[in-house]
Parts: C-alpha cells; structure tokens; sequence
C-alpha cells in the first residue's frame, strides 16, 4: 500500500507524460508481485463490486470525525470528493500497517455479503492505521472508482517499456478478461492467459488524416476507397461459442447490440470481425445522434430497439478459423470477408461495408463531395496491399473527410448566457491539445439541445476551478466535437489559427478529454487546406 | 462600550482612536504585521513591533513614521493600554492586546501555532473578546510537523536533481521564504533566493535576524548553478517567464492550499506542499480556547462555517467582513504606492 501511494504522489506530481511513465516504470520495478496486477487492473477501470455503500462510509466517517454532519457537507463542499474529504477529516491513525496492495482489496473484496457491523469494524480499524494519502487511496478502493489521470496507452507504454516487451502485445493481454488474482505479473506480461481466453480482440486499425492531394499517393488502383462512417468502430469476435463486441474504446459492448447476437450461430468459430456500428433504417444510414439513443445503457426498451436499430458494416477480417489474417494484404482479407458475409443467412443486418469503385481521383474527390448525403464522413483510402496495423501507422490508411471539418476538443470556459439562457452556463470555449497545455480554439454558443444545456450547466456548476468576472474556467473533462466551415492562419489567436463558424456538432460522451485532437492535427488540416 | 468596532476603514478603537490594520488611510495604523493585505501606505503614522518596522521601510518607502514595540512592551494611547504579543505567523507579526477600564481585547491579525523556528513562538493572551482570524477554518485543514514537510521538500529536491531539474519553490517573499531558508538550511545546498526575498532578508539581518545564508540571483547568476541548488521565488513569478528560461525546472508551490488535491491541481505546479504560516483547524480552536474570551469576531476565511461551529460548541461568535486575506498574490507596493511586480531577475 505504502508504495502504492508513493506511485499516485509521484502521478500527481507532474504534468508531464514522460514523468509519469517513469514514475510507473519504477514502480512495475520495485512493488510487491503480487500487487501489480491489481494496479493493471484498476486503471482500464476493471470495477470491482462495491462493498460498502456511500452512506455508511459517510455516516462512520462523521462519528468518528465528531465533528456536525453540516460541517462534513462544507467540507465535502469545499474539497469536491468524498474520499479526499473523509482522509482529511478523521484523527490522525493511531497505528500502521504495512498491509500489501492486493491484500487490502480482496479483503474489502470479502466484505461483500457480510453485515454491516463487521464492514464498519473493518473499515474504521483500517482508517485507524492508515496515513492520510494511504486513506485517500484506500477509500477510492472501496468506491471501485480509481482515475488518477494515467490513460490506458500509458500504462501499456509503461508496461511495455518496463518489461521490454511490444506495446501491442501488452495492450492484447490486458484488454482481455483476467481476473487480477489468478494472473501473475509475469504472465500478464507475456499474455499467457490470451490464448485460452476466447474473448481477446485485435488492437484496431487507425488511419492518420490524408494531409496532402490524393494524387501524391500514386495509381488510384492500388487503393480501396471506402466510406468513413460515423458510428462506433467495433471488432466483433466469435471463439468458443461465444460472440464478443468490442469498442475502440476496448470496451465489451456485447450486451447493448442485440440485433447482432445472432452472430453467435451464423459465424464460423475463431471469427474476428472489423467494422462500424451503425444505426441503419430501410437501408440508410442514420446520422450518429440516432446511434447515440443507444450507447451506454444497461437496457435497451423496446421502443430504442425500433427507433434505433443497429447493423453491423464490415471492413475487414482479423481472424479466420482462428489463424490470425492481418499479415495478409487488403486484397486477401476482402476476398475472404466477401465470402464469410455471403455466407450469414441472415440479411441487411450484418453487411460488407461497400468499396467506392473509380478508375480516377477525380472521380473520387466528386463521390466524396457528396458524403454527407449517406451520412458519411468522407472517405476511407486504404492501400490494396496493405496489412493490418496495430494502432496508427502512417502510408498505407488515411482518412480523407469532407467539410464540415470537425474537431474533437474539450471545454475549458464555461460562461452564462442571456436572455432565456441567462441562468444557465451556455457559452463555452474549447480547446485541443498542444504537446503537455490545452489551447483554445474556438467559441461556441449553440448546438445543443434544452437537455444537454442542462447537464453541461450542471457539469460547471460542480466543476468550477476558477473564476474570472462572469467566466467559470471548468475541469477540462467534457468533450464536444466542432464543426467549423474552414480554418485559416491567425496571428491574433494563441493557437496560430482560427476556425470560421464554428458550432458544437455534438457532445462526445464516449470520449474522454484524453482522445481529443491536437493542435498539430489542426495545423496539418490547415496545411492541406491551402 | 465596546472597545473596537468594525468599520469600512477598517478595525477602530474609539477610546484610543486608532485603527488596527486599516484598508484606507488614517491618522494611526496599528500594524499587527507587514503583508499586503495587512498594511496600506498613506498613514500619517504607524505602530508596530520593531521587527515589521524594516519591512514597512522597505515596503511602503522610507519616509514613514512609525513607532515600535517590543513583544509585552506596553503604552498607553488615550487612556488605552496597547501591547504586543507574538502571532507566530512571521517574523515580526504580532497579536494587539488592548486594555481600557478592565476590558480586554485582542486582534490576532494572522497567526499559527506551530513554532516555525523562525518567527517568535504564538503565545496565547487571557482577552474578553479576540478577532481571529479563519483563512483555514475547515476541518479538513490539519497541518502536518514542519520538519515532515522539510523531509518532502528535500526528497523532492533530491528526486530533480537525479532528473537533471532545477527545484524552484513558490513562497511568500514575507514569512514562508524566510521559514524555508531556516528548514533547508539542514539539507546543504546553496539557496537562491530572488532579488525581491534577497532585500527583505537583507532588511531583516541588518535589524539584527539571524538568517542562513542565501545567495541572491542576479542576471549573471549561471543557470546550471541554479540546478543543483535550491531556488525561491515569490508567487507573482510563478507562471512568468523567468522560470521557463531555466534548465527544466520543477515548481513546487509552498502553501497550506496545497492540503487539497485540487488546489494542487490548480495551481499548475508540479508539486504542492501543504506549508502555511496559519493556524490550520485544529490550531485556531485551541488558541481560541486559551484566550477564554466571551466573544469572538472571526474575520476572514471560512467565517461564516467556522463562526456557526463556535456557536455550536457553545463559544459566541460572529463573522465580520474585512479585506483582509483578498489579495491572493503578494504585490511588492513600491514607495508611490503603485503596485509593482517584477518579473525578471534584475
């Protein structure tokens, strides 16, 4: 535990990524074997069960503290998190304990079922022999809800660079299901559990955006041209008989799709599937604010399932009859996902994403002019002999999208607004990413619905870090995507650019302030554009 | 009649007809110590104990007249007996007790109760009514020994150096950086101290303050040599320009804000030590305790919290509105009264 916290200190204690991987090098190096997994664990956000509820906590936490609940709420008020709150609150520990890790979750593990008279014993003598940075850490275990800032591809990156083994097999093993006591760091490492587990997906494909003509990529006939679509990318993986949904976000997404379950008879086993999510009607498209209706519900009504319904558009095969096929060009796995999508009985649910067929790039660039009418966001170049990558390589993938350009950034300033609005936080500023700061580059009053203004206003009112005159600066947590005409090079913005009416396309819920765009995107859009 | 009353010009005592730490000019300032929003210039004449008056000088210009006190050292001011008692907060900072036909009053100003090493030790006065103040009057405010918070810093200043970083501490130029000078004096390394907190430790050395040696940054000041010493700067320098042109620097924000992760957070430090020259929760209720006054003004911080919980704990008291405590940022105030930060080095 004590190393633990030294490592969540040592986070906390820099802005920098590279200070941050070498704070978890150290200490995948140096912590207790039997811990590490548990660490791996908490940060995808692998929850466990909480054992204790809110209240309790709170309600032990004032008894011991002695002090008024009224006082408990202020102070609660004024740190912003209930488990930093309680830390500071309760009297010094009378004792310590050098209690691993591991050992300190499975017993709260344990408490699940038990009263609550030995969950409060137990509590309250751990409380006891605790520091103050050891309570705060201990008290975010019992909520299940560790976010300490470290992303998924850093700890990967760190795991990877501590152990000298490749990223993406690092990412492989810990994406799948594991359970952190009967794993060993070794093993994690070297994914031993990957090939018994039939759940694993393939680290995704991603394209860069196109930053030059087309023509600079040579014969048109070496590409395949497909649609970029504006759902959810999704791998669908059949092993076992068992079907298995996967966001990009390595998110298991399997319950949310029925209409997809049918897979389970219909694929061949050691099946892997990439493709988008959609929410497809009479053959069309919807436009993703129709998808969105079902995204991140535990149940899904029948209502959402008529309004809503989703399909599955393939782009590629990753794995056939359990060999894996990304070493193969393009040209190879289309030929065979041909044939596996003529073989699904079942019609117009899960379809072959179609290929864009032109002799010429200008032929091309006219068909992509008129994306928007099937609700595509340009399109996808993929080079015919290209194998599947893991993650974002440069050459042979790019993404060629139309205007509207969008941006993926996130709100910074937050400012009321007037008239009908005036009680509510309407005006926002957004920013994207600029190497370790976030600049802004772009002001935006409208775009959301009633509901949505609600919920943001709500998220400023909670959030607030500072105040300037009218203007609330905010945690740099929501992420909203603009859409902007054109971008032109400005000397009077910070960002060294600035962007023509831009407008919130819509609030990305499923994206984290971790996932925006860069600036350097933007100055690439900037340069293509000229 | 009561002995002070609050005022917009600040807190006033009629029968003496004197203000203690007044916002706008009178004729009599009594000065509980020498930060910003404690003292303004434009008084025909200040009172204070002999250890602010160099601060004042140096501060507000030489032209002033003040009149000092030694700590326990009393006069009497139109029939109203006034002395002076250690506040603990900075060298220097004193508590006002005031005495007239049997009635006891005493104004904090600023204090804490933990001796610092630095400042004459908190001493706890016997009043009927005492002014405190409240800047951390939450309970999440308990202070941890300062030798701990020394032991982190030096950790901390260890870990840079191992990085190749140069460790730039952010600390009041009155009162924590002196405070630091004295706690890290024990780790060895040479301390660099920004011309603003070289000329305030110069003011207090020739006033007869034993100050550890420090060495004054100047433009010729070598920037390696910064990186394996320690280096303090005040807040207006926090985010300004000079820090950037040093070796990779570390900033490490000195301040009892820094209890809480999001004051670390906000303020984009690296890190963050909860180091404050006032009471922390604990602090203020057992000072208050020892007075055994009837009556409390709490003044700023958490007044309206930390007021309701006296009452709760069945000692009166009631929250009054100062400026005290508003200015977040120290400004050096220069001898026309024009604020002035400095930004570089020079």
């Amino acid at each position: 535990m004590k190393r633990f916290t030294e490592l969540i200190a040592q986070l906390e204690m820099s802005n920098k990524t590279n200070d941050k991987i070498a704070a978890l090098v150290s200490y995948f190096s140096e912590a207790n074997d039997l811990d590490k997994p548990y660490v791996i664990a908490m940060f995808p956000g692998k929850k466990p069960r909480r054992p204790v509820s809110t209240a309790l906590i709170k309600e032990w936490a004032i008894e011991l503290s002695e002090l008024p609940p009224w006082l408990f709420a202020e102070s609660y008020h004024s740190v912003g998190d209930l488990s930093e709150t309680i830390a500071l609150i309760l009297p010094p520990p009378a004792k310590t304990t050098d209690l691993p890790l591991h050992q300190w979750i499975n017993a709260l593990g344990d408490l699940n079922g038990k009263d609550d008279e030995s969950k409060k014993n137990f509590i309250t003598n751990a409380w006891n022999s605790l520091d103050m940075q050891e309570r705060f850490i201990f008290n975010k275990l019992i909520s299940g809800n560790f976010r300490i800032g470290v992303s998924n591809k850093m700890l990967v990156n760190a795991l990877a660079k501590q152990s000298h083994t490749e990223s993406n097999k690092i990412m492989h093993s810990i994406m799948g299901k594991w359970k952190p006591d009967e794993i060993s760091y070794q093993e994690l490492i070297e994914g031993a559990h990957v090939d018994t587990d039939r759940s694993w997906p393939y680290p995704f494909c991603l394209a860069y955006a196109l930053d030059s003509q087309p023509e600079s990529l040579g014969d048109v006939k070496d590409w395949q041209a497909e649609w970029k679509w504006d759902g959810i990318r999704g791998q669908i993986v059949k092993r076992g008989g068992e079907l298995f949904i996967w966001s990009r976000g390595e998110e298991l997404v399997t319950d949310q799709f029925p209409e997809l379950h049918f897979l389970a008879h219909e694929l061949e086993d050691g099946t892997v599937l990439d493709g988008e999510i959609l929410s497809v009607k009479e053959g069309k498209v919807q436009s993703f604010s129709v998808l969105q209706q079902r995204l991140n519900r535990k149940t899904i009504s029948k209502g959402q399932l008529e309004t809503a319904p989703i399909a599955f558009f393939c782009y590629d095969i990753l794995e056939q009859q359990g060999i894996d096929q990304r070493g193969k060009t393009l040209a190879i796995r289309r030929k065979a996902l041909l044939e596996i999508i003529k073989n699904i009985k079942t019609e117009g649910t899960v379809v072959l994403s179609p290929v864009v067929e032109v002799s010429s790039w200008e032929d091309l660039a006219l068909l992509r002019a008129d994306s928007r009418l099937n609700n595509s966001e340009g399109l996808m170049l993929k080079k015919l002999d290209s194998l599947y990558h893991s993650g974002r390589k440069r050459g042979d993938w790019w993404k060629w999208k139309i205007n509207p350009y969008t941006v993926d950034t996130v709100m910074i300033y937050a400012q009321k607004g007037s008239g009908r609005r005036a009680n509510f936080y309407t005006d926002y500023t957004f920013a994207v990413r600029d190497g370790e700061q976030l600049i802004t580059i772009a002001k935006a009053y409208s775009g959301l619905t009633d509901q949505e203004i609600k919920e943001v206003d709500a998220f400023v009112k909670k959030n607030a870090i500072e105040k300037f005159g009218p203007v609330r600066t905010v945690k740099p947590e929501l992420v909203f995507e603009i859409a902007f005409e054109g971008i032109a090079e400005s000397k009077r913005h910070k960002a060294g650019l600035a962007l023509r009416f831009p407008r919130i396309a819509r609030w990305r819920k499923d994206k984290k302030a971790t996932e925006i765009n860069t600036l350097e995107d933007l100055r690439q859009l900037l340069n293509s554009t000229l | 009649m009561a002995l002070i009353r609050f005022t917009n010009k600040g807190i006033y005592c009629k029968q003496g007809d004197f203000y203690i730490d007044p916002w706008k000019p009178v004729k009599l300032a009594v000065t509980t110590h020498g930060h910003a929003d404690h003292v303004k210039w434009g008084n025909e004449a200040y009172l204070c104990h002999e250890l602010t008056k160099p601060v004042l000088l140096h501060r507000l210009g030489a032209d002033l007249n003040i009149q000092t006190l030694r700590y326990r050292e009393e006069i009497t001011i139109n029939g109203v007996k006034l002395s002076m008692f250690p506040a603990g907060h900075v060298i220097g900072s004193a508590q006002i007790r005031l005495e007239y036909k049997g009635e006891i009053c005493v104004i904090s100003g600023d204090y804490k109760v933990e001796y610092d090493g630095i400042s004459t030790a908190f001493e706890p006065v016997k009043c009927h009514t005492f002014v405190s103040e409240s800047t951390f009057g939450l309970p999440i405010y308990k202070w941890l020994p300062q030798q701990v918070i020394f032991d982190q810093i030096g950790t901390w200043v260890n870990n840079n150096q191992e990085q190749g970083k140069t460790s730039v501490l952010i600390a009041y130029s009155l009162g924590k950086a002196q405070r630091l000078i004295r706690g890290l004096s024990e780790t060895d390394r040479p301390i660099y101290v920004h011309p603003s907190i070289a000329n305030l430790n110069d003011a207090f050395i020739q006033a007869g303050v034993a100050l550890p040696e420090t060495i004054r940054i100047s433009p010729e000041t070598r920037k390696e040599e910064l990186q394996s010493g320690i280096v303090i700067v005040p807040p207006a320098l926090a985010d300004g320009r000079w820090i950037k042109t040093l070796q990779q620097a570390a900033t490490g924000v000195c301040s009892g804000w820094m209890q809480v992760r999001a004051g670390r957070r906000w303020r984009s430090a690296d890190a963050g030590f909860a180091l404050s020259d006032h009471a922390d929760w604990p602090g203020l209720l057992s000072a208050i305790k020892a007075t055994e006054a009837e009556k409390v003004f709490v003044t700023h911080g958490f007044t309206a919290t930390f007021s309701k919980y006296l009452n709760e704990i069945g000692i009166e008291a009631e929250e009054v509105k100062t400026q005290y405590g508003t200015q977040e940022e120290e400004v050096e105030v220069g001898s026309q009264g024009n604020p002035v930060i400095k930004e570089e080095a020079d």
